[in-house]
């Protein structure tokens, strides 16, 4: 059997990954995925736990990030497509209105 | 007949016209202005006269209820009023001199652009006086002393746009806070001993205590406290030094407040608790001495004055040194009844001199008068009787009452008496000096026409001249007070009156008749000698007090500036205490302590915001950065403190 620690740092590595590409990115859909890795890395480490613990609790968990993550995906998309259709970019460092 | 004296008329009245006179007098006539001054004033006199008439079908003392004021546990003060002898008599003083002097005031006042001012402060001050002579326990006799002050505070810098009128109120003010404090704690521990204020309550629990002749106690330590309030108050040493000061104020508040009544209130007050100061020999024998002292102090810097109303200041200090010295030998009714007759011939005395000084155009220094006697008959009168009356001649009123304080401080100790005596020699020198300079001889003024008039308008001549009637019938009836008002003293028949305040046969009676009238005739020698070497030198031969005065050199200077009291006080307490205010708490703790804490505060917060604001930069990554350089933060430290495991 895998040891939980395996689990574990492998979360780490994919939310270590989408922490990076959040921040380095400037395309809004790359920024978008990064966060996406990040909610997956954490649900890893929720099934890892729920596993090793024999508790559902962690599973539960996990479904509603996905069902969050979905309905944030559907949002934030629609969002990206207003943005791109007044703005004509993707680039965040070129939707800086609210910035003084 | 009513069942109630109604007392809380008298006080209510005066009141009434100060708040009228207070809110609506700007606007109106002067006529209206005097009208509602005497009328409120008038009919407290006519009320009090009322309470003689009736007095007698009441047990005395009677007290009449008007409110509660303070419940608190079992201790209780109300508003509440109380009279007996000794405040009937205080009653028909303050009423009755008081009214003399608003009628006086109307003349003397009349061309002041302050004139509604003027008579609601002095409606004001009679109210508080009629407070604190009625009032039936200690608290309510301090809101009154404490408002005589103010009164007195706002008439003595009642020209408030002079320099010297300004500071010389405020010195009247802070002088007598000096002996408040000392009068507040005497009545702190009459509370803590007594449990209450009330005079009849205390003086009930003070009756069983027998005097503290070994050792002295609370009774004598209340007994110095009060008469350190009553220093404050009536000018005495070491506090007497506001009261010439005060003399800025105009001429008939002088008359009113500085020397017929509101300094007699230590005077009133030390009679009043009598029974705590007969139980503590001490504290009497303190009274004694500054009085004596003061008496003799006083008297001596008289002589040396030029001024006419300062003559008279310090002839009042020296006056209420002789009450006090009756009040410490135990001779409280005569005290009172050379209060009394002080308030008239004094009283008499400050406003014929205002009779003067409007006489000669506002001139107050007596180098400068002289020869006045054709020019203002009425004023010379008046002003002679007085004067005669201060210096003890029979059978005026001054005579009798001092006197009467000469002849019971003999008994007490020969050492008073003979102060007391050499005192009387040097009032009638001063007294009669005064007289000569200002009456005789040659009119050494400039013509009223020539110089500047402080506070009047004059009506072109240039001559001086005699003051309106509405002037010089208080000046009248004050000089016929002056005259038979020591009468009631004969035969003792005033210590009588009085005797069922203080007890009858108060200083036990020794030695025979026949020493009282060689005392009698001692001090009416001195009398004489005093006005026979004022006329020596003031009359006859005018050459002489300068010779006299370079002789004595360094004396006479100092004489003349008042021992340098003033310049002493000022080295020794006021320039330390405006140091130490500069230095220590204004540069020091204000500026350096409280100002730069909150500057220096504020001034933190300020560069600290300057530098965090860089954090707000609005870059939505640079925050995720933030969090996440944070966490990670978080998770290290977690790690080293090794949670969970």
């Amino acid at each position: 059997m895998v040891p939980l620690s395996y689990y574990l740092v492998l979360s780490g590595i994919l939310f270590a990954c989408g922490v990076t590409g959040f921040l380095i990115k400037r395309n809004i859909i790359t920024i978008f995925m990064s966060i996406e890795l990040m909610l997956n890395g954490v649900n890893l480490s929720f099934v890892a736990f729920a596993a090793h613990w024999h508790a559902l609790a962690g599973q539960v968990f996990v479904f509603f990030v996905m069902v969050v993550a979905a309905a944030e995906a559907a949002v934030g998309l629609a969002i990206i497509i207003a943005v791109y259709r007044t703005r004509e970019t993707l680039n965040v460092d070129q939707v800086n209105l609210l910035k003084l | 007949m009513t069942s109630s004296l109604n007392l809380w008329l008298i006080p209510s009245l005066p009141l009434a016209g100060a708040a009228i006179n207070g809110f609506l007098g700007k606007k109106s006539s002067r006529t209206a202005v005097s009208t509602i001054g005497l009328v409120f004033s008038g009919a407290a006199f006519a009320w009090a006269l009322s309470v003689v008439v009736r007095f007698s079908s009441f047990g005395l003392p009677y007290q009449e209820y008007v409110a509660h004021w303070i419940r608190s546990g079992t201790f209780s003060v109300d508003f509440a009023l109380y009279l007996d002898q000794l405040s009937l008599v205080m009653l028909l003083v303050v009423t009755g001199v008081g009214f003399l002097i608003h009628i006086y005031s109307v003349g003397y006042m009349w061309d002041d652009p302050g004139y509604y001012r003027f008579f609601a402060y002095l409606n004001l001050f009679m109210f508080f006086m009629l407070t604190l002579v009625l009032a039936n326990n200690y608290l309510m006799m301090f809101i009154g002393w404490e408002g005589v002050g103010l009164a007195s505070y706002l008439l003595i810098g009642f020209w408030f746009t002079k320099d010297s009128a300004a500071s010389a109120g405020k010195k009247a003010f802070i002088v007598n806070r000096i002996g408040d404090f000392g009068f507040l704690i005497g009545i702190f521990l009459l509370i803590q001993h007594f449990g209450s204020l009330n005079f009849a309550q205390v003086f009930e629990k003070v009756a069983p205590y027998a005097p503290e002749n070994t050792g002295a106690g609370f009774l004598t330590a209340i007994g110095i406290l009060l008469m350190v309030g009553a220093c404050g108050k009536s000018a005495q040493i070491p506090l007497y030094v506001w009261l010439p000061d005060a003399m800025e104020g105009p001429t008939p508040v002088s008359a009113l407040i500085h020397a017929a009544t509101m300094v007699t209130a230590g005077v009133y007050m030390v009679a009043r608790s009598h029974l705590i100061f007969e139980r503590a020999p001490q504290a009497l024998m303190v009274v004694a001495i500054i009085g004596t002292l003061t008496a003799l102090f006083a008297a001596t810097i008289g002589i040396a004055q030029t001024d006419i109303k300062k003559v008279l200041a310090y002839s009042t200090v020296s006056q209420l040194g002789y009450m006090f010295m009756a009040c410490g030998v135990g001779a409280f009714s005569a005290g009172i009844f050379h209060l009394m007759t002080h308030a008239f011939f004094k009283g008499l005395l400050f406003l014929a001199a205002g009779s003067v000084i409007h006489a000669v155009g506002g001139e107050q220094d007596m180098r400068k008068m002289g020869g006045l006697r054709p020019y203002i008959p009425v004023t010379f009168a008046t002003m002679g009787i007085a004067t005669l009356a201060i210096a003890g001649i029979p059978p005026l009123a001054g005579f009798w009452s001092k006197d009467e304080i000469l002849w019971k401080a003999y008994q007490t100790s020969p050492v008073y008496w003979l102060i007391g005596v050499v005192t009387a020699f040097i009032t009638s020198f001063y007294m009669f000096r005064l007289m000569y300079m200002t009456f005789s001889g040659d009119y050494r003024g400039a013509k009223v026409d020539d110089h500047g008039h402080s506070s009047h308008s004059h009506d072109g001549h240039g001559d001086p001249h005699e003051s309106p009637m509405v002037m010089l019938v208080p000046l009248m009836i004050l000089a016929a007070l002056s005259l038979f008002g020591g009468l009631v003293g004969v035969g003792n028949t005033f210590e009588h009156f009085l005797a069922p305040v203080f007890g009858a046969g108060e200083v036990a009676e020794t030695g025979g008749r026949g020493v009282e009238f060689l005392l009698m005739g001692v001090s009416i020698g001195v009398a004489g000698l005093g006005w026979f070497l004022a006329y020596l030198l003031y009359s006859k031969r005018p050459e002489l007090p300068q010779k006299i005065a370079d002789g004595l050199g360094g004396f006479y200077q100092a004489v003349l500036n008042k021992y340098y009291v003033d310049e002493l006080y000022a080295k020794l307490f006021v320039k330390p205490l405006i140091d130490a205010s500069t230095t220590i708490l204004w540069q020091g703790i204000d500026r350096k302590v409280i100002d730069d804490t909150v500057n220096k505060a504020a001034d933190g917060a300020r560069h600290a915001s300057d530098e965090v604001r860089h954090m707000q930069s609005g870059n939505l990554r640079s925050y995720a950065g933030w969090i996440a350089a944070g966490s990670a933060v978080v998770i290290a430290y977690m790690i080293w403190l090794g949670v969970g495991r």
